[in-house]
């Protein structure tokens, strides 16, 4: 089926099957950014925004995203940079596999948490997980970067 | 693996109803979390998204919650959190991840009748009613306890009461399943302990429902309750957790919960 849909605020036409997942497409047409760790909506790698919030790519069909904004690292790059940044000072980049979902997973949390505490820090991120590390780098880059040290 | 040949996204119930009774394997699409990791072979997907099902509507006897709702919704509806002691948005906080949340449906979850739902243990305490399209309105228990014909599900009623209630679970390891999940609820003198996650699907512990009603709710009188509650329900083993186990950790999530709803505003 053919799709209209704005990513990264650009109007794209794609032609994806009925039962591709929105992973698969973008990917297809050239969004590498979005990785697969799973396949099974339980690592957070594939984390793109529909609409402004935070989904599983890996688990929404394509076609359904008909009409919709879609966006990925590549359109929030300068955000994703800053951020970024304070990830490498607190030494919690690795392999970098798990960066893109969790790095759109922390931006998302950023528009819609004033003021988070650990707790809801944590408890937004959940269920992005990254195999290197042991997720307190990214607590603490976290924390710097939103200014709630 | 999961296919779709032909998908439709119909402007009627009727013709959602229509089209998912034409054929035995034409489907209808919750969020997709579940179907997609079975290997279906779907005839035609029927997408319910222009049917204005996303909602949490108050009235003045009930709260409605529409079939293609999402987790995030009913975890961040400032509504829910005003009620029953926040029971809902409590009870699928700790389901996966936002992003999961934000894509899986009320309908999907509670129509497939999940032994692991923690969204329908919640809901069975506080009495909840289903709208089938065809079927029309039952009670969630009757409804999870009787095989039906294909249908759709349209909304989850919820009566307005002044249900103080608590939801509880135990997970070996946060955004895993439950390996038990409690939830107990109380309007003046009357009663709910529901425990799911046994694996089987959820169910009100009846007896021990009613004898902490008419209990003096001394220590001894939460401890019997608990105690029979295990024996009323069924527990059974998988990987996850043992039926010795889950039994153990149900009684001490329940005396908590009780602890909790006493101890309520
Ligand atoms: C990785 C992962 C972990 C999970 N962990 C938990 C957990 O810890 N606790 C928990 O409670 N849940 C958990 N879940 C389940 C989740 O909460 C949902 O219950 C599940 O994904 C089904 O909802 P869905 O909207 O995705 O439905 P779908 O997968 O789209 O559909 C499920 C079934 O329901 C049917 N259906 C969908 N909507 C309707 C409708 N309106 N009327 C009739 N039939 C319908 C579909 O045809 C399908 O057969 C988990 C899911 C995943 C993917
Ligand atoms: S690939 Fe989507 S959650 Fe893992
Ligand atoms: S840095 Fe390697 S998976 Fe996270």
């Amino acid at each position: 089926m053919q799709i209209k849909v704005t990513i990264n605020e650009k109007m794209m036409e794609l032609e994806a099957p009925y039962d591709e997942f929105l992973m698969d497409t973008l990917r297809r047409y050239g969004f590498l950014s979005v990785k697969k760790g799973c396949n099974t909506g339980s690592c957070g790698l594939c984390t793109v925004w529909l609409d402004g919030k935070p989904v599983l790519s890996c688990s929404v069909l394509s076609v359904r995203v008909n009409g919709r904004n879609i966006t990925t690292i590549e359109g929030v790059q300068k955000e994703a940079r800053e951020f970024a940044d304070f990830l490498v000072k607190e030494g919690a980049d690795q392999c970098g596999f798990c960066s893109p979902g969790f790095i759109m997973t922390v931006l998302a949390m950023k528009r819609e948490l004033s003021n988070p505490t650990e707790e809801d820090i944590i408890h937004y991120l959940t269920g992005n997980l990254c195999r290197c590390t042991g997720y307190q780098g990214q607590l603490r880059a976290i924390k710097k970067y939103l200014g709630v040290v | 693996m999961f296919t779709i040949q032909d998908y439709v996204v119909p402007g009627t119930l009727e013709e959602a109803y229509r089209i998912l009774t034409a054929k035995r394997n034409n489907t209808i699409l919750g969020g997709c979390g579940f179907l997609r990791l079975g290997s279906q072979r779907i005839g035609t997907a029927i997408d319910l998204t222009n049917l204005n099902l996303n909602f949490i509507e108050e009235y003045d006897q009930v709260i409605e919650i529409g079939a293609m709702t999402t987790f995030r919704d009913l975890e961040t509806s400032p509504l829910l959190k005003g009620y029953f002691n926040g029971l809902l948005p409590q009870a699928v906080k700790h389901i996966v991840g936002v992003q999961l949340r934000n894509i899986v449906t009320v309908g999907g979850t509670v129509y497939s009748r999940y032994g692991f739902s923690d969204l329908i243990t919640a809901l069975l305490s506080l009495e909840a009613e289903v709208e089938l399209f065809k079927t029309g309105r039952v009670s969630l228990e009757n409804f999870l306890e009787n095989a039906s014909e294909k249908d759709i599900l349209v909304k989850v009623i919820i009566p307005k009461t002044a249900k103080k209630a608590v939801f509880n679970s135990m997970r070996n390891s946060q955004s895993d399943y439950a390996i038990v999940n409690v939830a107990v609820s109380k309007e003046g003198d009357r009663w709910l302990l529901v425990a799911g996650a046994r694996p089987h699907r959820a169910k009100i512990a009846r007896k021990a429902s009613l004898f902490l009603a008419n209990s003096s709710l001394s220590s001894e009188d939460i401890e019997h309750a608990a105690n029979l509650a295990i024996s009323e329900l069924t527990f059974g083993s998988n990987m996850r957790a043992s039926q010795k186990y889950r039994e153990t950790v149900c009684k001490v999530l329940l005396k908590r919960a009780i602890g909790e709803v006493l101890a309520c505003k």
